[in-house]
């Protein structure tokens, strides 16, 4: 490539390979193997004999009660997969109304740009379960007529608030990673500032921060759990039932696992989707 | 609006008394240029002397601290004026060409077209290939500008202001990011575009194309334009000490 190109230069880009595994040599592969059975061989026979371990064991780590958990606990996960899927879906849009009106320029745009901020740092500064009581209690309480006391979808509502405000920070990095000489381009061309926008920074801020929203999309799949609290009967709460009722902790394992079936593939897709973007761009620096 | 749009005789551009400065750094300190219909000028003059800026100024890019400007009769410095109907007539080429890099080259050409002068996707599509072909990038028209030499970009960046039909032509510096080989590619579609009458405003460094393109040279010294003339005066005789200082400091480097 000649000239001037909005690219990173090969020598700070680099080479690395997983960071899991790093670069491993045959002799590598037996020290990390040596070195794997040995912490772990400690940290686990500092669990297993300690004094408590056979009550814990038998708490916890019920095998019986473990399996046994999975058919109550999955056909509440319908409502988490609900809730993950509808909230997404308003997120992504609000988030981004959030973040265009924050990168609003100049004085007329003020109080707008005074709205999204305020409401980013509330909503970031909150803790997530304070607000899910405030609307989950707080607005049937209110008995305004035509508002819902569905407990579903005020949980819906609550996690859209929550999450929009994370996400429009996401994008408003990516609408500022955008060089300037992009908008002056389109502006010089006769488009207006929406158009400008439209056409051409959002399309490419929101290709650059598709792994960060994915990795919101992963921690509001686990805050689906909080809407338990205000009374929805999805996985996390149908664990507590089955805890409460048996008196054996292992169901929350059971729950676990399957939080985990849902956020590993999503984890490792992110590091997939960002390991392509890094060839891409080293194999345009490199020609 | 101004008066005058119906005189026949209103020049390409007009500026007058043009001000402009970055924070406490005057860039422009009184800019008159007067541009007739289908002239070619060139500004030279050292970095930092308000080429850019002052080329930013003219398609409002910028915003002016004082002064006005005319475009063909029309005061585009004055309030309520819609800026954006002002940029159709005006086009840029940048020194960094700014393609759009999600964009194959022929969406480039056709967005504004599209969006801006609502021209069917078929309208806009065939006056694209029409200066794509024109140009030698027909066959780059699904190309993405990262696949593109610099000199290929450049000339689909030229491509992508003429598609608006401009009635005047502004380059800054388009040829400075570019390898030596890859300029004289870019200068000959600007040289066919003087031949065939385009109104242009070219800020440059190369001072050979300058002689031979310019109908008239300014030669811009700490915002202001210290002198002018034919490019056959400005660039062998100049009277103004700096503009000789200038010259000598180009032919020394071997850029004349």
């Amino acid at each position: 490539m000649s000239g001037v190109a909005p690219t990173t230069p090969p020598e700070l880009l680099g080479s690395r390979q997983s960071r899991l595994l790093g670069r491993l040599r045959p002799g590598g592969v037996a020290i990390a193997t040596l070195s794997t059975i040995v912490v772990f061989g400690v940290i686990g026979y500092v669990i297993v004999s300690s004094p408590g371990w056979p009550v814990v064991q038998q708490t916890f780590f019920n095998a019986e009660e473990f399996w046994a958990a999975f058919p109550k606990l999955l056909p509440a996960l319908i409502k988490n997969i609900q809730l993950f899927l509808i909230a997404e879906a308003f997120i992504l849009l609000f988030a981004l109304g959030l973040a265009v009106m924050r990168s609003l320029p100049g004085p007329a745009f003020f109080p707008f740009r005074l709205m999204a901020v305020v409401y980013i740092d509330l909503f970031r500064g909150v803790p997530s379960i304070l607000v899910i009581f405030l609307i989950g209690f707080g607005v049937p309480a209110l008995r305004i007529p035509g508002v819902t006391n569905d407990v579903f979808v005020l949980g819906l509502i609550t996690l859209v608030i929550l999450w929009s405000a994370y996400v429009a920070e996401v994008y408003r990095a990516g609408i500022e990673a955008i060089h300037p000489s992009q908008d002056a381009a389109a502006r010089s061309l006769g488009l207006s500032r929406a158009q400008g926008l439209r056409y051409v920074i959002l399309p490419q801020a929101v290709r650059r921060v598709i792994p960060p929203l994915l990795n919101d999309f992963i921690g509001l799949q686990k805050d689906t759990a909080l809407v338990s609290f205000i009374g929805v009967i999805e996985v996390f709460s149908r664990t507590q039932i089955i805890v409460g009722a048996s008196f054996n902790f292992t169901a929350y394992m059971s729950c676990a696992v399957i939080f985990l079936v849902l956020t590993i593939p999503m984890a490792r897709f992110v590091d997939w989707l960002v390991a392509r973007d890094r060839k891409r761009q080293l194999a345009t620096v490199a020609r | 609006m101004a008066t005058d749009r119906s005189t026949p005789s209103a020049p390409a551009l007009r500026v007058e008394n043009l001000h402009k400065s970055f924070d406490e750094v005057e860039v422009l300190r009184g800019i008159d240029l007067t541009v007739a219909e289908h002239e070619v000028v060139c500004l030279i003059g050292a970095s930092g002397s308000g080429k850019s800026t002052l080329l930013r100024c003219i398609n409002l890019l910028e915003p002016v601290d004082s002064g006005r400007i005319w475009i063909e009769g029309d005061e585009i410095t004055g309030r309520g004026v819609n800026v954006n109907k002002v940029r159709r007539r005006i086009g840029i080429v940048f020194q960094a060409y700014n393609l759009f890099p999600h964009m194959s080259v022929i969406s480039n050409v056709t967005l504004a077209p599209r969006k801006v002068l609502k021209m069917s996707a078929d309208q806009a599509d065939a006056r694209a290939m029409e200066l794509l072909t024109r140009f030698g990038l027909a066959e780059k028209r699904d190309q993405y500008p990262d696949r593109l030499s610099g000199g290929q970009q450049q000339r689909a960046a030229i491509v992508r202001a003429l598609a608006m039909k401009p009635d005047l032509l502004l380059l800054d510096e388009i040829t400075s990011a570019l390898d030596p080989e890859l300029v004289a590619e870019v200068l000959d579609v600007i040289r066919e575009l003087a031949t065939e009458g385009m109104t242009m405003i070219i800020a440059t460094h190369e001072m050979g194309f300058a002689r031979d393109v310019a109908d008239r040279v300014c030669f811009l010294d700490q915002g202001v334009i210290l002198e002018q003339g034919p490019p056959s005066v400005m660039l062998s005789s100049p009277s103004e000490p700096r503009t000789q200082r200038f010259l000598q400091r180009i032919i020394s480097a071997g850029r004349l």
